[in-house]
């Protein structure tokens, strides 16, 4: 039997979560290989919508948003290379009484954490956002909240981890983890063994199967939003628009491309490898947009895309150690809201693991809270299929 | 709002291969509906001459003239008896459904068994300068002058490698063109060397390839083999080519507009997103979706012409009834076993004939591992070979087309990767040493052409009331 290559820690997944974790790990020392069956950041953390939004958050969630934001703002100094991150601000658009009063609680919930939100209304509004449909009546607006590309981000984080000393295996399914005196053992597709004495599953939309392997699954499930891009128009929308009622997110790129994203969420196929966004949903997202974006009516789309997320019903990711096994930790199913958080997920999780206090506070994002059946979010009937 | 067309067949085309599977399916009976993306039928094998250029017909076409008119007075008869809707795009498929847009407006439509006859496109390698104006593909240069009108210039440089070439400049100077050039980057050897194949195959065909350059000769204009393009270069227009050719290491010619193209690119991505799968091949460089003798690409899918092979139109209308037959014969209908026979038999001669010609007039792959960093290589997104370059040298892990295109934006432009796909496909496997066919292709994505957002609007979409 072939001896196992032997390192301080092994992560599952190279995405956002798994690089962030690696590379804070491997630059406090600790021998670190990251394990991903695919590419670098191609699920989730390369299609994402890039949007850095700090508003529109539980107040349980800003101490890691804020953070993350820092680390976000910071980016070329400790990552070495541009994510092409903007601080294109973010705002927030209802267009009827339920939601301006989803609208008000964001803002007196970010206003608590120390945002700085602006309320726009009626010329205000009017002579901000003049493409925007006049059914809209309320708007917020974060400052600091800002935008990166999804597809260069995680790859750059990558290769910082490498430049700490880490190592990465790419193209490398895990097959089989076990645990035994102290330490796990992980065996690859390829036919190579790896151990260490902490195993971080950061395995995004597939996550549940080491979870599951370790006595506590959870209700993850696949899925993503159907994303689209028009041709390069002239540049005239800086902050990033959503509505409040959940059916559209929207930027311009500098470039002039506007990007959206529609609902609802699409479930990932059978294998869960990929999310294929039937046709139809290409009509709902412009249906969307000709009904809110009247002054882009005459723009033209020219691709669609997708990509598999990890979901849980709360909506809520799981961060923190196992509840089953000593070395095992867990970060995965940020249900969308994965991009902007990553950083300080990373940050955070690697304190836990090396026995530092994490400066954030973890406890909402423990797995054991699935075990006594945990809330489900009003969100899954809107956004999703059923 | 679904219209329900399941009962009929469908096609998707008006081409050489769309008309000829039309005329199977109507004789047999059928009521075929036909969608064709442009406003008159003939696609661009057999792309009809518009109003204005009826003057010029024999002229263009010399002994050829009638019979392109009483062929183009028996498809108007076919289509008469068919339910032909020109000026409808077919942008999405998935299962029994396909996404369309005329008129402005989206419309859904369930469908029966079809056959995609989608044709091919012009394609074009990158070389520093083509993105001037007054730059076109071949294909273009014809379609400027058959349904515009057009010269695409007054002094026209025809370039690349491909039988289109001297059939185009042929094409302008019997219309009256100026040919300033036209210079093929194939070899005179290689082409010989593929002459006996071609002979063999399609001996009209050879033929009248050769008398096309013999008329050109007659008429003064220089013919240029063997060459290598080195750019197009000019100001706010193109106004020279240059190139190298045997030890003349600076050639140039003086233009205004240049034809260039390097053979034909298939038009398959309504077909993958209809479920067909694809096979890599060499000869022709490109990928192509699998078929069956007879064309069908799925349970109830058949695939005919340019868009699934490089054929011709010749071969595209073997293909379209071939296509047609066998989707009678899935649903039972008594079909001519001798014809059948006949027609594979032929089909088989013209993909032989069409792969000699791949083999004949292989384009210059081999130039773009020497482009200079600074030469645009995606033209919508404004990439240059340089950035995809640098990206592919950071990338970790196996590196395939569409990883590289997510990271540089190369494809994700208007032209949907048209235009630069096969380009960053070659430099790709350069660059990495891995096969061409290791490095995949583009995925295709709906909408397979740009559809405007006011296409989705509601009461655009007929549900009024």
């Amino acid at each position: 039997m072939k001896e196992p290559q032997t390192f301080d820690a092994i992560i599952v997944g190279a995405g956002l979560f798994g690089c962030a974790t690696g590379f804070f790990l491997a630059q406090r020392g600790l021998a670190t290989a990251i394990l991903e069956r695919g590419h670098v950041g191609a699920q989730s953390s390369g299609a994402n919508f890039g949007s850095l939004r700090l508003q529109g958050r539980a107040e349980r969630q800003f101490p890691l948003s804020l953070r993350a934001q820092a680390l976000w703002e910071d980016f070329e100094n400790w990552v070495g290379e541009s994510c092409e991150y903007d601080r294109t601000g973010h705002i927030y658009f209802a267009r009827n009484d339920e939601g301006r009063a989803k609208l008000l609680e964001y803002v007196k919930a970010g206003r608590s954490a120390g945002l700085e939100i602006e309320i726009l209304e009626g010329e205000a509004l009017r002579r901000r956002l003049p493409f925007l449909t006049e059914d809209a009546h309320i708007a917020c607006h974060s400052p600091r909240s800002a935008t990166a590309n999804p597809r260069l981000a995680t790859p750059a984080i990558c290769r910082a981890f490498l430049r700490q000393g880490g190592t990465l295996r790419s193209g490398c399914e895990v097959v089989r983890v076990a645990h035994r005196d102290g330490c796990f053992r992980v065996e690859t597709a390829g036919g190579e063994t790896l151990s260490a004495p902490f195993l971080v599953n950061a395995a995004g939309a597939w996550a549940g199967e080491i979870a599951g392997r370790f006595g506590e699954p959870v209700p993850l499930f696949g899925a993503g939003p159907p994303q689209f891009v028009t041709e390069p128009l002239p540049y005239r929308l800086r902050p990033v628009l959503q509505s409040i009622e959940g059916d559209l997110i929207l930027r311009q790129i500098p470039r002039g491309n506007f990007i959206f994203a529609g609902y609802p969420r699409t479930r990932a196929n059978a294998g869960g490898k990929f999310t294929f966004v039937p046709p139809r949903k290409v009509e709902t997202g412009l249906q969307v947009i000709a009904e809110t974006m009247p002054g882009l009516i005459s723009a033209q789309v020219i691709r669609n895309w997708s990509g598999v997320e990890g979901y849980l019903p709360d909506m809520l990711p799981v961060i923190g150690p196992s509840s089953t096994t000593e070395g095992l930790f867990h970060a995965f199913g940020a249900s969308g809201g994965g991009f902007q958080i990553g950083p300080a997920v990373g940050e955070n999780l690697a304190s836990l693991i090396v026995g530092d206090r994490p400066v954030c506070p973890l406890e909402d994002y423990a797995i054991g809270r699935f075990s006594g059946g945990a809330e489900t979010s009003d969100r899954i009937a809107r956004e999703f299929d059923t | 709002m679904t219209e329900d067309l399941s009962h009929h067949p469908l096609i998707v085309g008006a081409g050489p291969a769309g008309l000829a599977a039309a005329a199977v399916l109507q004789e047999a009976g059928r009521r075929p509906i036909i969608l064709d993306e442009a406003p008159q039928p003939g696609g661009q094998g057999t792309r009809r001459l518009s109003p204005a250029m009826e003057g010029s017909r024999h002229r263009l076409f010399g002994r050829a003239a009638q019979h392109m008119s009483a062929r183009e007075r028996r498809e108007d008869a076919l289509l008469a008896k068919c339910d032909y809707r020109a000026g409808t795009l077919v942008w999405g498929a998935f299962g029994d459904e396909i996404e369309v847009m005329r008129d402005g407006r989206l419309q859904r439509i369930k469908r029966g068994p079809m056959i995609i006859a989608s044709g091919a496109m012009d394609r074009i390698f990158p070389i520093p300068g083509w993105t001037l104006p007054g730059v076109y593909s071949i294909g273009a240069a014809q379609i400027a002058l058959k349904r515009d009108a057009c010269f695409i210039g007054r002094r026209v440089v025809f370039a690349g490698s491909s039988p289109l070439l001297y059939l185009a400049a042929v094409q302008y100077l019997r219309a009256g063109g100026h040919v300033a050039a036209v210079l093929d980057t194939t070899a005179r050897g290689a082409k010989l060397r593929a002459a006996p194949g071609m002979a063999l195959r399609g001996p009209r065909t050879l033929l009248d390839g050769l008398s096309m350059m013999l008329e050109l000769r007659r008429a003064g204009i220089p013919i240029k083999t063997g060459v290598t393009l080195e750019g197009f270069e000019g100001g706010a227009r193109v106004d020279v080519v240059r190139y190298r050719i045997a030890r003349d290491r600076d050639a140039r010619v003086e233009c205004d507009a240049v034809a260039f193209g390097y053979g034909l690119r298939a038009e398959s991505q309504l077909a993958e997103l209809a479920g067909a799968s694809f096979d890599f091949d060499m000869d022709f460089r490109q990928w192509f979706p699998k078929l069956d003798i007879d064309g069908r690409a799925g349970e109830r899918l058949w695939l005919a012409g340019d868009g699934a092979r490089i054929g011709g139109a010749a071969a595209a209308a073997c293909a379209g009834q071939l296509a047609a037959l066998s989707l009678l014969a899935s649903e039972g209908a008594n079909v001519p076993r001798l014809e059948i026979r006949r027609l594979r038999a032929r089909l088989a001669r013209w993909h032989g004939f069409q792969r000699a010609m791949a083999r004949a007039f292989a384009p210059p792959t081999d130039g773009l591992r020497d482009l200079p960093d600074a030469a645009v290589l995606c033209r919508c997104e404004r990439v240059s070979v340089g950035e995809v370059r640098q990206a592919i040298a950071l990338q970790q892990g196996p590196v395939e087309v569409n990883r590289v295109k997510a990271i540089t934006r190369c494809g994700m432009g208007r032209c949907q990767g048209r235009l630069c796909g096969l380009a960053l496909a070659e430099l790709t496997a350069g660059a990495t040493g891995q096969t061409l066919e290791a490095v995949g292709r583009l995925r295709a994505q709906a909408p397979i052409r740009p559809i405007p957002v006011a296409a989705a609007r509601r009461a655009a979409m007929g549900c009024e009331g």
